[in-house]
């Protein structure tokens, strides 16, 4: 945020009015706003785990709009086992871990080698990589779809004998969607970190690989903390890809794969209601324990450094 | 991936300027060595090649489908087809004009509804109030869910006999009830809402870490020309924003043309939810594909998204050397 703060014109200059700080104010009206607010954004929420508590079997004898009866953990387990959210769930991490490994690697070398190396056309790239993160995926889904349709592979390595219903499918669109946006991310860090040390390191004989892996990442460490974060979440709600490429519902990540629980269990709301509680968990456990990183993350970006 | 996080780096993570004359300048490459420029072509080659793949000749291709006719199946069936994909899906395809007037109801509700109620809640928090961090935390949970467990967690209170709006309003169970998500000239509206319910959280982060970016002694100065707080937020503080409300602005609008999750996971995009997004799927998927028809599409969803992203790409990268 190096913008400049340009004084506003038209700040008029009242003549007699001689009014101090509001300090001391008590905000009641704020309070009330906002804890109307609070209410009304939490209650989604607390519907949602409020129905997954309560068995079938007290939601039929009570009705959805009551608080009688049983409340136990069974929708859960129904859900993680019967249901196939164990599965998915593993595929999610099968799909999550490598995207954000792959993309923060490549995201960083080209982001170093933009930011400090002069040459003709990094400006030009920079451009083209942040663009491509800023489409909407379904534009390049056909095209997408018919290449991995027609690359053929052995059957060893993915039993449609092309890429469509491999989990590479999905981590390679994935890391390719990311990347621009963490280049730019990241670019703009390493812009900002003094020219001095890597001019060191050069006199001292360093080449550029070394300059990169012993100097540049490690100084890096904060802003790569804050996109793994993030890039973690995003891969793990990405619903398209998946709902494009894999159409073998074992396969799944549990973001697409929650689609079929709606469908599969029609009416059985408690469990639907224990799936969406489930598929929430990790992305919770991720912001409680890195919050910091998330939120600046989410802030992250546009700056100049 | 509904995600477009672009604004300010926030204090914790800006790296350290020690020396401010060095940095910027950027070696040249041809000092560099042999082995060193290998190096450096294989650590740009290699994203970039993954660009181009997966990114750039695929957006090629979708323009060049758009003039074809084809079933997908074999290679050789690709048929040229002239403008012909675009007539039919102006004047011929019953969906379209519909999801195009979605389409800019959503960018006109989150520009107007979700964006605003972002900033207001980011205003507010911003003072020194009691529990505004636990406000915030609380605002914020919505964002870190996908759009698809928004679609899900909102249908719970969307249900006609059992969900809890209706129960609330007491009309469930009576002929009186609204099916929020099936009735097609409402469901619109609730998609909206449960957007909102995450997009003004999103939203509000950015505005903090906005406002905190503005000099307090501007509105400092305000106050003691005696600007009441409204006329120091409108006149002073909102414009001292400006870096951020562009990319405010750009985020509404490409939130707007990247809508699919929600209507997918509702009903898949039809039956009063057509959104453009939507209807490039339900053209490649399914028994008819054809793909030129939802090239077309796609195609038109490109133009328009290119209006917002140059904008945004202009404003970022004019003052980069």
């Amino acid at each position: 945020m190096s913008a400049a703060l340009t004084a506003p014109q038209d700040v008029r200059h009242p003549t007699g009015s001689d009014r101090g700080a509001p300090t001391g104010k008590r905000h009641y009206g704020t309070h009330i706003f906002l804890i109307t607010m609070a209410i009304v954004w939490l209650t989604p929420l607390v519907w949602t785990v409020l129905t997954a508590l309560r068995p079938k079997s007290a939601v039929d004898k009570h009705g959805y709009f009551s608080l009688k009866g049983a409340y136990n953990f069974d929708n859960f387990t129904k859900a993680w086992r019967q249901a196939g959210l164990q599965k998915y769930f593993i595929n999610s991490l099968i799909i999550t871990v490598p995207t954000v490994i792959l993309t923060i690697f490549f995201a960083s070398m080209m982001a170093f080698a933009v930011s400090r190396f002069t040459w003709r056309f990094n400006i030009t790239l920079l451009v083209m990589f942040t663009a491509g993160n800023l489409l909407p995926p379904q534009i390049l889904a056909a095209p997408l779809f018919e290449m991995f349709k027609h690359t053929p592979l052995p059957y060893s390595v993915s039993d449609s004998g092309d890429l469509l219903n491999t989990y590479y499918s999905v981590i390679l669109v994935d890391t390719a969607f990311q990347i621009g946006f963490c280049t730019f991310v990241l670019s703009n860090y390493m812009k900002a970190l003094p020219e001095d040390l890597t001019e060191a390191a050069m006199v001292d004989g360093a080449g550029v690989w070394r300059q990169y892996v012993s100097i540049i990442l490690p100084l890096c460490r904060p802003a790569i903390a804050a996109l793994a974060t993030l890039e973690t979440i995003f891969i793990y709600n990405d619903f398209f890809w998946p709902l494009l490429f894999i159409q073998n519902g074992d396969r799944l990540p549990i973001t697409t794969g929650i689609k079929n629980l709606q469908g599969q269990f029609f009416q059985d709301y408690n469990l639907i209601a224990a799936g969406a509680t489930i598929t929430v968990i990790p992305t919770l456990v991720v912001y409680i324990a890195l919050q910091r990183h998330f939120v600046a993350g989410l802030t992250l970006g546009a700056s100049k450094g | 991936m509904s995600d477009l996080p672009l604004v300010g780096l926030p204090a914790d993570v800006r790296p350290e300027r020690t020396t401010t004359a060095a940095a910027g300048k950027s070696r040249k490459v041809r000092r560099l060595n042999g082995r060193d420029k290998l190096v450096l072509g294989f650590m740009v080659g290699i994203p970039t090649l993954i660009q181009a793949v997966f990114i750039w000749i695929p957006m090629l291709l979708s323009v060049a489908l758009s003039f074809t006719k084809w079933n997908g199946l074999a290679l050789s069936d690709i048929k040229s087809n002239g403008l012909q994909n675009y007539k039919f899906v102006v004047q011929d395809y019953p969906p379209f004009w519909p999801a195009v007037q979605h389409n800019i109801i959503w960018l006109a509700f989150l520009a107007l509804v979700a964006t605003p109620i972002g900033l207001l809640l980011a205003v507010l928090l911003d003072q020194k109030i009691k529990g505004s961090r636990i406000y915030q935390s609380i605002f914020f949970t919505p964002v870190m869910l996908s759009l698809v467990l928004v679609g899900i967690i909102w249908q719970l209170m969307y249900e006609k006999d059992n969900g809890l709006i209706n129960n609330l309003l007491r009309t469930a169970n009576t002929p009186n009830a609204t099916d929020w998500y099936g009735n097609s000239s409402i469901n619109l509206w609730a998609a909206l809402v449960a957007a909102t319910w995450r997009h003004a959280g999103y939203i509000m982060v950015l505005y903090l870490a906005g406002l905190k970016g503005v000099d307090p002694s501007l509105k400092e100065a305000a106050a003691i020309d005696g600007a009441t707080a409204s006329q120091t937020f409108f006149r002073v503080v909102f414009p001292a924003m400006r870096p951020i409300n562009i990319v405010v602005v750009v985020i509404t609008i490409i939130e707007a043309l990247r809508a699919f999750d929600i209507v997918y996971i509702i009903n898949r995009g039809t039956n009063g939810l057509e959104l453009i997004s939507a209807l490039i799927v339900q053209n490649l998927v399914g028994e008819g594909q054809v793909i030129g028809v939802g090239s077309a599409l796609s195609v038109m969803l490109l133009v328009i998204s290119l209006v917002p992203i140059t904008i945004y790409l202009v404003r970022t990268f004019k003052k980069v050397d």
